[in-house]
């Protein structure tokens, strides 16, 4: 079995056997990642570029360490010291990178579509690392491998996600990833914060943090994106973490053995307590080392093929 | 010289005319429309199993001339509106100088004689500058030729203002054209708000930034006398609105746009710029409403708020992408997709596209009336073409209908009795 598509633009456009595949390829890659000697010669004399237009940390370097474990060739365009500056479009800048003979691309943008964009300006292969509020494919995949890892199964979980749904590309991509699996998901967060008509995708939507947590294996906590405090979606970040802080007292009201995710970068005592980050629950470092797996697998799959 | 259309299905709703019937046109001028009409020394037009139409008019397109002549011109401006079928635009006066001076619509009056091949009806800005604050020279704008008066693409924010614009221009028996849009509302948006929005992660856009305008212009409406006329409606709820303030007696009409009339908000999910509009494409919902809309009488006309754009403002994020379709080549055929499929009847899409139309602006156009100037638009109905935008004499080759077949094309366009577009291609 191989992915259908020639891109992974979004979760959306996978099948759960695709996702199984993605899955169980980036088992044997993470063994890789424990190894002493990490690399292996499997995308000799390939290229990838990572193009971000905006920030990260944890994304970007993953797909750098992953390509180069696999021994691609791997080049970081570094936009804020690039030709972009100087008014270059996307369409442009693209084309360039195409030219010196990459063969795929992992591109982020604040603008949702953006990768669809360049999918379709390219012949490179494009993995999608983020388009504004819409996908982050590798991140929900990252997840689903980290919660898979611990239950042994994706099957029919309770999951709650919590914060800043409406801009959120990483509960976009976890909602469409976790309905495959039949599992009961549940959003929470100020009602500013919710999108409109959010219960079609297939989730229950809350504004109390204790109903929606109660008795659930996960809960997935979102980084509250301080950038679009002044807009007037909620009045303080104090009075957002007095609602919305995941506290130790949330976690007891879940599952026992329940999973704190957060995808990063975290804004401690604002969405997330310490005691909570650090605790024997969370999954937050675990998933940054099961991030470098998934991209390995991605990269594997979408171009040494089978 | 004599031109005569035979054996056509003559369709003047205005003057309750839908039969088969051939047309005489003299100088310029329609001089007879009856049965087996015989006039030896006239060129015959063999028109059987096409529709006569009055000259279609569309009462709300951008020329973008002046000052944004590499969108558009009035030359390929109203070349577009010629092969689309349609005889008479009404230009929006969001051009740069703004069409706020006599002085503007005089130029694109004199340049509609000089480069344009369609009758070209200037509308003046509300505003100087289109910036709401201060009202234009509204009578100076009439007396050089402009049908109304509108701030399109700027919505007149404050309510004071428009109040002005409607006690001023009731005067003038002038209609108010009013792009309905709280700003505050529809900031940063992207398309319209809902499930979709919700689907693809882009910045919705309520329709409640289109209604509390249109609330508020028909209580204006109201307060003064004067014509408000809405531009593009596009959601159920201001349907609702307008239908509820007509049965009261308001001096309101309303347009709407053949885009609106057949696309839903889930095709944006191909992030594909040409998908991008003001007022954004609706619900499937709101579709339903509109399409009842024209039919009841509700909504008075259909216009394209024909947008060209350089290619350059669409080939591009969606977020940065140019808002706009460009529609006059379209309009006919796409329309005609409501007429295949029953929801519209022939008379009725006629009526949408000419005498309502007409009467909106106050232009002595629409209807075949002997001794009414020969503007005439014959449609093949069963003509089945796609969409090429190659071919396309717009400049603005922005539409999300590229690539569609469609059955129903205008075939032939007379402007003043003079033959200027036939089979897509203009006659120079």
């Amino acid at each position: 079995m191989e992915l259908a598509k020639k891109d992974l633009l979004g979760i959306k456009e996978l099948s759960k056997e695709e996702i199984d595949l993605i899955l169980d390829t980036a088992i044997p890659m993470k063994d890789v990642t424990t190894r002493d000697i990490k690399k292996v010669p499997t995308l000799r004399g390939k290229a990838l570029a990572t193009v971000f237009y905006e920030n990260s940390t944890r994304t970007r370097t993953s797909f750098e360490i992953a390509g180069k474990y696999l021994s691609a060739d791997v080049v970081n365009l570094n936009v804020p010291t690039s030709s972009v500056q100087k008014g270059e479009s996307l369409r442009d800048t693209i084309k360039n990178i195409e030219m010196m003979g990459f063969d795929v691309v992992a591109f982020r943008h604040s603008m949702s579509g953006s990768a669809h964009y360049v999918a379709k300006n390219t012949d490179m292969k494009v993995i999608n690392a983020g388009d504004g509020a819409n996908e982050h494919p590798t991140q929900a995949l990252l997840d689903l491998y980290s919660i898979r890892e611990k239950k042994g199964s994706l099957e029919n979980l309770k999951v709650t996600i919590v914060g800043d749904i409406l801009h959120s590309r990483v509960a976009r991509s976890n909602i469409y990833g976790l309905t495959k699996y039949g599992c009961e998901i549940r959003v929470v967060g100020p009602a500013t914060l919710i999108p409109p008509e959010v219960e079609r995708l297939g989730v229950k939507s809350y504004y109390s943090l204790s109903e929606a947590v109660r008795d659930v294996d996960v809960i997935n906590i979102l980084r509250i994106q301080k950038e679009r405090q002044n807009v007037g979606l909620f009045p303080s970040l104090d009075e957002y973490s007095d609602l919305y802080m995941i506290s130790p007292e949330h976690v007891k009201l879940a599952k026992d053995d329940v999973l704190i995710l957060h995808p990063g970068p975290m804004n401690r005592g604002v969405e997330i307590s310490s005691e909570v980050a650090d605790g024997i629950n969370s999954l937050i470092v675990e998933q940054v080392q099961n991030g470098v797996a998934i991209r390995m697998a991605l990269l594997f799959l979408m171009l040494g093929g089978i | 010289m004599k031109l005569l259309i035979k054996n056509g299905r003559v369709v003047d709703p205005e003057n309750k005319i839908d039969e088969v019937r051939d047309v005489l046109v003299e100088d310029g001028y329609i001089i007879d429309v009856a049965a087996n009409i015989v006039a030896d020394d006239a060129k015959i037009i063999e028109a059987s199993n096409h529709l006569v139409c009055p000259g279609f008019i569309d009462i709300h397109v951008h020329l973008r001339e002046p000052g944004e002549e590499y969108k558009e011109t009035i030359a390929t401006g109203t070349r577009a509106a010629a092969v689309g079928g349609f005889t008479s635009v009404c230009c929006m006066p969001n051009t740069r100088p703004v069409m706020d001076t006599a002085a503007v619509a005089n130029f694109v009056k004199e340049r509609a004689l000089r480069s344009g091949v369609v009758n070209v009806y200037p509308i003046g800005a509300v505003t100087k500058g289109q910036a709401g604050q201060e009202l234009s020279e509204i009578a100076h704008l009439i007396a050089a030729g402009c049908v109304a008066i509108s701030d399109d693409g700027e919505p007149v924010r404050k309510a004071g203002i428009m109040r002005n614009a409607l006690e001023y221009a009731k005067m003038f028996d002038m209609p108010v054209l009013s792009h309905c849009e709280d700003t505050s509302l529809s900031e940063n948006g992207q398309m319209s708000e809902g499930y979709y929005s919700t689907f693809y992660g882009l910045k919705g856009i309520p329709a409640a930034a289109e209604d509390v305008i249109v609330a508020r212009d028909i209580l204006l409406s109201k307060l003064t006398g004067g014509h408000i006329h809405i531009c593009h409606i596009s959601t159920k709820s201001s349907v609702e609105l307008v239908r509820e303030a007509k049965n009261e007696g308001v001096n309101i009409t309303a347009e709407v746009t053949p885009h609106h009339l057949t696309l839903t908000d889930e095709i944006v999910g191909t992030y594909d710029t040409d998908t991008k509009v003001f007022p954004p494409l609706r619900s499937s919902e709101d579709v339903a409403e509109l399409i009842k809309a024209i039919n009841d009488g509700t909504i008075d006309c259909i216009a394209t708020d024909h947008a060209p754009h350089h290619f350059e403002s669409k080939d591009c994020e969606y977020d940065l992408a140019a808002f706009g379709i460009s529609g006059l080549e379209t309009a006919i055929p796409v329309v005609m997709s409501l007429v295949n499929n029953g929801e519209l009847s022939i008379e009725q899409m006629v009526s949408l596209f000419t005498y309502k139309a007409a009467q909106i602006v106050g232009i002595d156009k629409g209807n075949l009336s002997i001794g009414s100037s020969a503007d005439i638009t014959i449609i093949d109905p069963d003509l089945e073409k796609e969409v090429e935008v190659k071919n396309f004499y717009s400049k603005g080759k922005n539409t999300p209908f590229k690539g569609q077949i469609f059955k129903g094309w205008p075939v032939l366009t007379l402007v003043n009795g003079k033959i200027i577009a036939s089979n897509g291609e203009i006659l120079e």
